[in-house]
């Protein structure tokens, strides 16, 4: 439990990827079989406990601790599992258990035998133990890094690429023993036949001027790129797994894709949420995105659904050397045979000339699409990002100016810098009200600019946010407005990000709140448009 | 006849805790004719004071941060443990295990004993005198860390986090906030006593603090100014700062700076995330929720008051060991763990 609970303490207070990266490394090369497997499966969340509730936590706590004192505790720290693991009265009283012990003893133990046990634990760890203790037993542990980053460290650790990992992952259980005995050179590579594993994707670059200039358009072929995200159907003879583009594996959170996946294949495509066939706004997937395991209300709310664009295998049959029109080709047919549920087809959408998707392209303006794909017709699905066969060709920023309001200091790298900015837009009654949060997009010498300003301007401070005098206009770029219950100006931006400082303009002149509202698009994609986006 | 209440000869008034028959305060919150002062701290030390009496050490570090000026117009020395006789009230000074110099105020008149125990620690702190039990009638106590969830662990526990994360980033500059009287001293010592020989660098905030340790006996070890290292010699090098300069602009010269904090606030992690830092230690010079109590208990005294702090929590904890526990509300001690607004680095 020791090193795991230095591991977990570590990563919520690292906010550096790379450096998340170095700790996750240090653990795997350090702690031992089968402990790091199964910290391996907390951190994939392959491993959660539901047995001790947290009535039992509070019940143990309240056993040894005044009430009054507990209850203010914990209105204080605002966590159960917290207050508990730092009010636990008694200091170590002895090693903590290990981690493999701890799984293997959850296990075998029963109900009414358990509130011993962990107290019996408790008593033997001390506070950070305590914590991890009581978060992993209650399933609620939450680890500052997912599966994807712990199978990088693991790569780097062993010198083999992470992607090597995700192929043998899913045919594996934890403490996934035959994963790290192959890492440490004890066992040749696990065999992941059959296992429904993640294929590395193919992405597209951005389409610069320069780039479209040179094109030979003729030899492309244009979808709709929408704001989803892009999701890998996987289903075999062992399983059915949906994964983010990153190899996160999200099939608890979809379970009615899952559903609708009645057959064997590889399939590539975005995952919306679709209600009769229209796109919702990209804040109603994200509702869904945010639960792990969505309920009856939310699956009927957010109805989730697949637009299909690519097809890497066909049952077994691996087609990814093919050009993208034979796919394209195999992909109509598959579709046609199987009519899965909950997915339909991407469309091509049909031009003569690059005029007609710079139109097209201009006059997207729905809050669910981004721009345009440009995918060559002879190419293969290449891992990775191949320059040339794919481009995004997304559509050109709406942009607002707005006023600073306040500054908050970065992370990491910019944790001394007032890098992170929330702005605002005036209403009718002349108050300025928040709109949204931008946090890149300015070159470091406007950043120096914006953190000595805000250090000149401040009008009051809470913890590391400073509230700025209304005098700076930023002009901030967006992909698209929408609608919105849970900001207080009714609006959200999508991909907020900051364009250029206006100190040219008085904070007076700054936009308008309903100048803002009037470009919120009436509805979804209109019916009968060809859907198709490549979300990334 | 009995011996007086203690509420009958030391009140609250506007300027702090008063001593009527001996006509002085303790640790006043404005400037008086009179002051004993626990110890250095600045909202406990203040300037502009007549008459001062302090532990030499308090006094050495009034002068070095309020100036030879401010730090009162007479200073009076006393020795721990040397009683003095001041219009009939016997004042003893007693270590508090706080900070260099610290001490607490054992004050008797006619028989009844009162304790001002200033800012204490229970835990070893190789940097200052231990803290010694004092039995009285009542004790006067702060509660900065009065709550259960503050328990500091051994701090040699967390001195070993920073030398871990020093393995893991041997690349990166691990620089350490640390209050700049007491704590930073104290964290040098911890490092010294866990192994670590390698020059330290401190922000020159520290420099005069450091040397007055040092000139008491406490050794640090080779130290060396931060500001104007070369970024190469500060790879992977360990920098003590005030608090806020470790979390704002002056860090960003450091080589991919590891922010640390030490501090008892550490502990909880929604404020230890607040705070912005990157490796939270539970290091603290105040007493635990634990200490808080075993010293009420070892004071033995029948009446506590309450200073400054969580002090809701702590009288209800007195009341259930059946102790009167009343709070005294004084406004104007600051928390010494929180970070410190601004830091004017001397010019060097
Ligand atoms: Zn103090
Ligand atoms: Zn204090």
């Amino acid at each position: 439990m020791t090193p795991f609970a230095e591991l977990l303490e570590r990563l919520v207070f690292t906010p550096g990827r790379l450096a998340k990266l170095a700790l996750l490394r240090d653990y795997f090369t350090h702690t031992p079989d089968p402990d790091r497997g199964f910290a391996l499966a907390a951190i994939a969340g392959d491993l959660s406990f539901t047995a001790a509730k947290p009535a039992m936590i509070r019940e143990l706590v309240t056993a040894r601790v005044d009430p009054t004192l507990f209850a203010w505790s914990y209105d204080y720290v605002g966590d159960l599992a917290e207050t508990a693991a730092l009010i636990w009265p008694g200091s170590r009283a002895g090693t903590a258990p290990r981690l493999s012990d701890v799984v293997s003893i959850l296990s075998d133990t029963p109900k009414a035998a358990l509130p011993a046990v962990v107290a019996d634990w408790l008593d033997m760890c001390d506070a950070s133990e305590r914590l991890a203790l009581l978060k992993l037993i209650t399933g609620g542990l939450r680890v500052g890094a997912s599966a994807r980053l712990a199978k990088i460290a693991l790569g780097e650790m062993a010198g083999v690429p992470a992607d090597d990992i995700e192929e043998v992952w899913h045919g594996l259980q934890p403490p996934y023993g035959p994963l790290f005995d192959w890492l440490s050179g004890r066992a040749p590579k696990p065999d992941a036949a059959g296992a429904p594993v993640f294929r590395p994707t193919m992405l597209a670059h951005p389409l610069e001027e320069t780039d479209a200039a040179a094109l030979d358009w003729s030899a492309y072929r244009a979808e709709w790129k929408w704001d989803g995200i892009r999701v890998q159907l996987v289903a075999t003879p062992q399983g059915r797994r949906l994964y983010t583009r990153t190899a996160e594996d999200i099939s608890h959170g979809f379970p009615e894709i899952l559903a609708a996946m009645e057959f064997h294949g590889v399939l590539d495509g975005e995952l919306l949420v679709m209600r009769d066939g229209e796109v919702a706004p990209f804040a109603d997937l994200q509702q869904r995105l945010n639960r792990k395991s969505p309920g009856p209300k939310m699956l009927k709310d957010f109805p989730a659904g697949v637009r299909l664009y690519d097809i890497l295998f066909d049952g077994d049959e691996d087609l990814r050397a093919l050009s993208f029109d034979d796919r394209r080709a195999r992909l109509e047919a598959w579709f046609a045979h199987h009519q899965p549920a909950r997915m339909d087809l991407s469309a091509l959408i049909p031009f003569t000339a690059q005029a007609d998707l710079a139109e097209l392209r201009f006059g997207a303006r729905a809050a669910s699409i981004e721009g345009l794909m440009l995918k060559r017709g002879d190419s293969a699905y290449l891992a990775g990002r191949p320059k040339g066969p794919w481009w995004k060709w997304k559509r050109a920023p709406l942009t607002i100016d707005a006023v600073l309001m306040y500054a908050q200091r970065g992370h990491g790298r910019r944790s001394s810098i007032y890098s992170d900015y929330t702005f605002g837009l005036w209403r009718e009654d002349g108050v300025l009200v928040p709109v949204g949060k931008a946090y890149s997009g300015i070159t470091d010498q406007e950043l120096a600019f914006i953190d000595r300003w805000v250090r000149a301007h401040t009008t009051s401070r809470f913890g590391p946010v400073r509230e700025v005098e209304k005098g700076l206009v930023l002009e901030i770029a967006f992909d698209a407005a929408q609608r919105s219950n849970r900001h207080k100006s009714g609006v959200a931006l999508r991909f907020p990000r900051i364009s250029r400082i206006r100190t040219d303009k008085p904070a007076a002149e700054a936009d308008r709140l309903d100048s803002l509202i009037a470009r919120i698009p009436a509805g979804g994609p209109a019916k009968g448009e060809a859907l198709v986006e490549e979300g990334d | 006849m009995s011996a007086p209440h203690p509420d009958t000869w030391l009140r609250v008034l506007p300027q702090g805790l008063y001593c009527e028959p001996g006509d002085f305060f303790i640790d006043p919150l404005r400037a008086v004719g009179h002051a004993v002062i626990t110890h250095g701290h600045s909202d406990h030390a203040r300037p502009g004071h007549g008459g001062v009496l302090a532990t030499e050490a308090t006094l050495a570090i009034m002068r070095v941060r309020m100036g030879e000026g401010a730090a009162g117009e007479r200073q009076q020395p006393l020795g721990y443990r040397t009683p003095l006789d001041h219009r009939g009230v016997g004042i003893t000074l007693v270590p508090a295990g706080h900070v260099l110099g610290s001490a607490q105020v054992v004050l008797d008149w006619q028989g009844s004993r009162v304790v001002v125990s200033g800012d204490y620690k229970r835990q070893p702190d190789p940097t200052c005198a231990a803290f010694e039990p004092v039995p009285c009638d009542v004790f006067v106590t702060e509660a900065t860390f009065g709550f259960p969830v503050f328990r500091h662990p051994d701090p040699a526990h967390e001195i070993a986090k920073l030398l871990k994360s020093l393995t893991i980033f041997p690349e990166r500059t691990h620089i350490v906030g640390a209050y700049s009287l007491g704590k930073a001293q104290r964290v040098i010592a911890l490092l010294r006593a866990a192994g670590w020989d390698q020059p330290i660098f401190i922000h020159g905030a520290l420099a005069s603090l450091c040397a007055l340790y040092e000139a008491h006996g406490v050794a640090l070890g080779p130290l060396l100014p931060a500001t104007g290292a070369a970024k190469d010699t500060l790879k992977g090098a360990i920098v003590i700062a005030p608090p806020a300069a470790a979390a704002d602009r002056w860090s960003r010269r450091m080589n991919d700076p590891l922010i640390a904090r030490a501090s008892g606030w550490m502990r909880v992690r929604q404020r230890a995330k607040m705070a912005g830092v990157e490796l939270p230690l539970v290091i603290s010079d105040h007493a635990d929720w634990d200490d808080l109590l075993r010293t009420v208990d070892e004071t033995q005294a029948p009446e506590v008051w309450v200073t400054h702090g969580a002090e809701e929590a702590l009288i209800h904890a007195l009341s259930l060991r059946q102790i009167k526990g009343r709070p005294l509300s004084l406004v104007g001690y600051e928390d010494d763990e929180a970070p410190e607004e601004t830091v004017a680095e001397p010019e060097a």
